[in-house]
C-alpha cells in the first residue's frame, strides 16, 4: 500500500466516529449566532479611507494622502523619492506613465530582470489589488496590474505603493472574498502590513529585515 | 529528541537555570499583555474564535475527503503532491527531490513540521545544506541550538550572547555593536547573498485551503516572501492538520492568528500561492503531506482537537509552568500547553508519557486560545490515558503517583502552589471515568501529593490571588 492510501485508510478509520450526514465545511452565512462573526464593515468610504491610513501608519509605513489624480500622485512619489534619495525605480506592466515624476529614471521588468538587476534599483512604484483599513494591509495579486512579479515588490529596499481610495475594503473577510479571483488565476497573492520586521532579538522590534526595508504608501483620496 | 529523564529531570535543570527564567519571564510577560490589548480591540472575537473552532473541527472530521481535494488543486493548478507516513518518508522524499535538482543546498524558513521530523538532520547526512532563515532560527543554528519558544525560538539569549556568536560565526560580520538593528542587518547581508543563490527552497505551511489548491505561509522578516519567490523549486512540508477546506476559512484565521501570535493587526507578510504561475515565483511546486502520528491523535475523540492548533504560542505566553521551564524541558518541538497534548498524542504515548502533567490545569491556555482548544481536559484525559496504561501490571494508583510526583515536582517551586492549583482543577474531576479509584487520582500530581503524603490545609489565598501575586 502506498504512503497515500495508508494515510488516508487511517485518516478514515480513526473518524469512524462521524456521521456521514455530518457537513463537512463550515459555512458563515449558516452559523450559529455564536459563531457570526462581522464580515462586512459599516463605515463609509470616508472613514474607511481614514482607518487605512491610521492604521497603516501605526505600522511605521510613511503614508501620503493625496488627491485622486495622477498629478498629484506624480508629486507624491516624487517627494517619497526624495525622501530616500532615490532615482531608478522599477516599473511593473500596467502601471499608469502619469504617477512617474520627471527626474524618475522608470526601469521596466521587461525582459525580467535578474534578482541582483533589482536588487540594484533604488526602489519599486506599484500598485495594489486592494487594501484593508482595519488591519493597514495592502494586498498585491501577483500578475495584477501594476503589481508585477512577486520578486519585483520583494528585493528593492524601498517600496512605494500607490492605493486608490476605491480600493480600500473595511475587512479582512471583505479582502478575501476579492481574492477568489486572482487566485483562481493561480495568481500568487502577498499581504503586506508595513515593513518587514522582527523582534527575534530580546523582543525589541526591528524594522526591516529581508523585504523591502522602507515601504512608502501613496492613498489617493476621491473627496479631495 | 526527548531528554533523558524526559520534562522532569530536564525541568528541574531549567527551573534552575536563573538567566533563562529572567528572559521568559519578560518575553511571555510582554507577549501576553500585548496580545491582550490587540484582542480586545476586536469585537467579535469570541464569536471570530467559535468559528475557528469550528472550521478546525470540521476540516478534521472530514480530513480525507479534504486532503483529497487539496490533492486535486494542488496538481491541476501545475503543483506535485507527495504523501509521507513518517518522518524518514518525508526526509526520503525531501531528499530525492533536492538531489534530482543537483542543488546541496536549500533555504529553509522556519517550520516546525520539518523540525518535527529532524529534516536538517537528514539532509546533512545526503551531503545537502539547509539554511535556516529565520533570524531566531539562524541563531540557534550558528549556535548549534534548539528552539525554546515557538514563535520566538532564540528567547533564550540575549544581545551580547548574539554579538558573539555573528562574530564568530558570520564569514564578514564587520564592525558589529550589539543593538538589535545592527544584529538584524548583519544576518540580512549574510542572508541575502544565499537567498540570491539558493535553487531550491523548503518551507512548512500555515495552511492548505482544499478548495483551491492555495497553501500559506504568515510570518514577519520576509524570508518567507524570498524563500517561497526566489527559487526554481519550492518544496513544502505540511502536517496534514493543517488543511482548511474552503478559502473563506482564511478570513477568520488571517484575523486569529496574526493578533494571537505577535499581537499585531497583522504580521508584515503573509504569502499565498497556488500550485506554480508562469513567469512568476518557483516553477517547480512540491507539497508534501505528512502524517507522522496525526492520525494517532485524530483517532482520539477527545485528544483530536489538539490537531486544530494554528501554532500562535498564546498558550505558552500565559503557562505558569511555561514560564518557569522554557521550551526545552518539554523535550520536543512543540513545548509548553499545546506541547503537553500534542507530543504525547503523535507518538501514541510512547513519548512524552509524563508531558500531561506538565501542567497545573489553571485554565489559563483555554481562554487564550484562539481556536478554543480545551487544552486542561485533554491533558486530564491523557492523564487517565496514560495511568490506565501504565497501570496494566499494577495498581491505578501506583502508577499515578510514580508519574505524578516526578513530573510535578519539577515545575512549580512548592508543593504548595500546587495545592493551591488544585482548588480550580476539582470541577475537572467530573470529566472523569473508566477505572475505578481514577476520579480520585487523576489529577495527577495535585491529588496524588495530597492523597498520598498529606491532606490540603485550606488554602490561605485563593488561586486567583496566588496568580495576581506571582506578577
Ligand atoms: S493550542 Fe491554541 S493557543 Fe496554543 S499554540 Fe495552538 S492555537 Fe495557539
Amino acid at each position: 500500500m502506498s504512503d497515500r492510501e495508508a494515510i488516508l485508510a487511517r485518516v478514515r478509520a480513526a473518524i469512524a466516529d462521524v456521521p456521514a450526514a455530518e457537513a463537512p465545511e463550515f459555512d458563515p452565512d449558516r452559523a450559529e449566532p455564536d459563531a457570526r462573526y462581522a464580515r462586512t464593515g459599516e463605515l463609509d468610504p470616508a472613514a474607511r479611507l481614514a482607518l487605512f491610513v491610521e492604521r497603516s501608519g501605526d505600522y511605521r509605513a510613511e503614508v501620503t494622502v493625496c488627491a485622486e489624480d495622477p498629478a498629484a500622485v506624480a508629486a507624491a512619489v516624487a517627494a517619497a523619492c526624495s525622501r530616500h534619495a532615490a532615482r531608478r525605480l522599477v516599473v511593473p506592466a500596467g502601471l499608469d506613465p502619469a504617477w512617474l515624476p520627471p527626474g524618475v529614471e522608470p526601469v521596466a521588468d521587461d525582459p525580467p530582470l535578474a534578482p541582483a538587476g533589482l536588487g540594484a534599483c533604488d526602489g519599486v512604484l506599484s500598485g495594489c489589488e486592494l487594501a484593508i483599513a482595519v488591519t493597514g494591509t495592502v494586498v498585491l495579486a501577483g500578475g495584477g496590474p501594476a503589481q508585477g512579479r512577486r520578486a519585483v515588490t520583494l528585493l528593492p529596499d524601498l517600496h512605494i505603493c500607490v492605493v486608490r481610495g476605491p480600493q480600500i475594503v473595511e475587512t479582512v473577510p471583505e479582502a478575501v472574498a476579492r481574492l477568489a479571483a486572482p487566485i483562481a488565476a493561480r495568481g500568487a497573492i502577498t499581504l503586506i502590513s508595513g515593513p518587514s520586521a522582527t523582534s527575534d532579538i530580546e523582543l525589541k522590534r526591528v524594522e526591516g529585515v529581508h523585504g523591502p526595508r522602507r515601504l512608502e504608501l501613496i492613498v489617493t483620496d476621491p473627496s479631495l | 529528541m526527548t531528554p533523558s529523564g524526559g520534562f522532569p529531570v530536564a525541568a528541574r535543570e531549567a527551573v534552575a537555570d536563573s538567566q533563562l527564567r529572567a528572559n521568559l519571564r519578560g518575553a511571555t510577560h510582554a507577549i501576553r499583555d500585548k496580545r491582550a490589548a490587540a484582542v480586545a480591540e476586536v469585537a467579535d472575537w469570541q464569536e471570530l474564535r467559535e468559528a475557528g473552532r469550528l472550521i478546525k473541527e470540521r476540516a478534521m472530521r472530514h480530513l480525507d475527503r479534504h486532503l483529497e481535494a487539496l490533492e486535486a488543486a494542488v496538481v491541476a493548478a501545475g503543483g506535485q503532491v507527495h504523501w509521507a507516513g513518517d518522518a524518514a518518508a518525508a526526509n526520503r522524499i525531501v531528499g530525492d527531490l533536492v538531489a534530482a535538482t543537483g542543488s546541496t543546498e536549500v533555504v529553509k524558513v522556519k517550520s516546525l513540521a520539518t523540525d518535527e521530523i529532524g529534516l536538517n538532520e537528514a539532509l546533512a547526512a545526503r551531503g545537502i545544506d539547509a539554511l535556516e532563515t529565520d533570524l531566531a532560527e539562524l541563531i540557534n543554528q550558528l549556535a548549534g541550538d534548539t528552539s525554546s519558544h515557538i514563535l520566538v525560538p532564540a528567547i533564550h539569549r540575549n544581545r551580547a550572547e548574539i554579538r558573539e556568536l555573528f562574530l564568530r560565526e558570520l564569514p564578514d560580520p564587520g564592525e558589529l555593536d550589539e543593538t538589535p538593528g545592527a544584529l538584524a542587518e548583519a544576518a540580512r547581508r549574510y542572508l541575502r547573498e544565499r537567498f540570491l543563490r539558493a535553487e531550491v527552497a523548503v518551507s512548512g505551511a500555515n495552511f492548505g485551503v482544499a478548495e483551491t489548491g492555495t497553501v500559506g505561509v504568515v510570518e514577519s522578516e520576509g524570508n518567507g516572501r524570498m524563500c517561497t519567490t526566489l527559487p526554481r523549486t519550492l518544496i513544502t512540508v505540511m502536517g496534514i492538520e493543517k488543511v482548511l477546506p474552503r478559502l473563506t476559512d482564511l478570513e477568520v484565521m488571517l484575523q486569529l492568528l496574526p493578533r494571537s501570535a505577535t499581537a499585531e493587526r497583522m504580521n508584515p507578510y503573509t504569502s499565498l500561492w497556488t500550485g506554480v504561475t508562469p513567469g512568476d515565483g518557483p516553477q517547480e511546486f512540491h507539497l508534501v503531506l505528512l502524517d507522522a502520528g496525526r492520525t494517532n491523535a485524530l483517532r482520539d475523540e477527545v485528544g483530536r482537537q489538539a490537531l486544530h492548533c494554528i501554532r500562535c504560542s498564546a498558550c505558552l505566553n500565559v503557562c505558569p509552568v511555561y514560564e518557569r521551564t522554557g521550551g526545552h524541558a518539554y523535550g520536543s518541538v512543540y513545548p509548553g500547553p499545546i506541547g503537553a497534548i500534542l507530543t504525547p498524542q503523535l507518538a501514541d504515548l510512547d513519548q512524552g508519557a509524563t508531558l500531561p502533567w506538565a501542567s497545573s490545569l489553571c485554565g489559563a491556555c483555554y481562554e487564550v486560545c484562539p481556536v478554543k482548544i480545551d487544552i486542561p481536559t485533554v491533558l486530564v484525559h491523557l492523564r487517565g490515558k496514560v495511568i490506565r496504561r501504565e497501570a496494566g501490571g499494577g495498581g491505578a494508583e501506583d502508577a499515578a503517583e510514580r508519574l505524578s510526583m516526578k513530573a510535578a515536582a519539577a515545575a512549580f517551586a512548592t508543593p504548595r502552589r500546587y495545592r493551591l492549583a488544585q482548588r480550580v482543577v476539582l470541577p475537572v474531576l467530573r470529566l472523569l471515568t473508566g477505572v475505578p479509584g481514577l476520579a480520585r487520582i487523576v489529577p495527577g500530581p495535585l491529588a496524588a501529593w495530597t492523597s498520598v503524603r498529606e491532606l490540603p490545609e485550606p488554602p490561605r489565598e485563593t488561586f486567583s490571588d496566588w496568580w495576581r501575586g506571582r506578577s
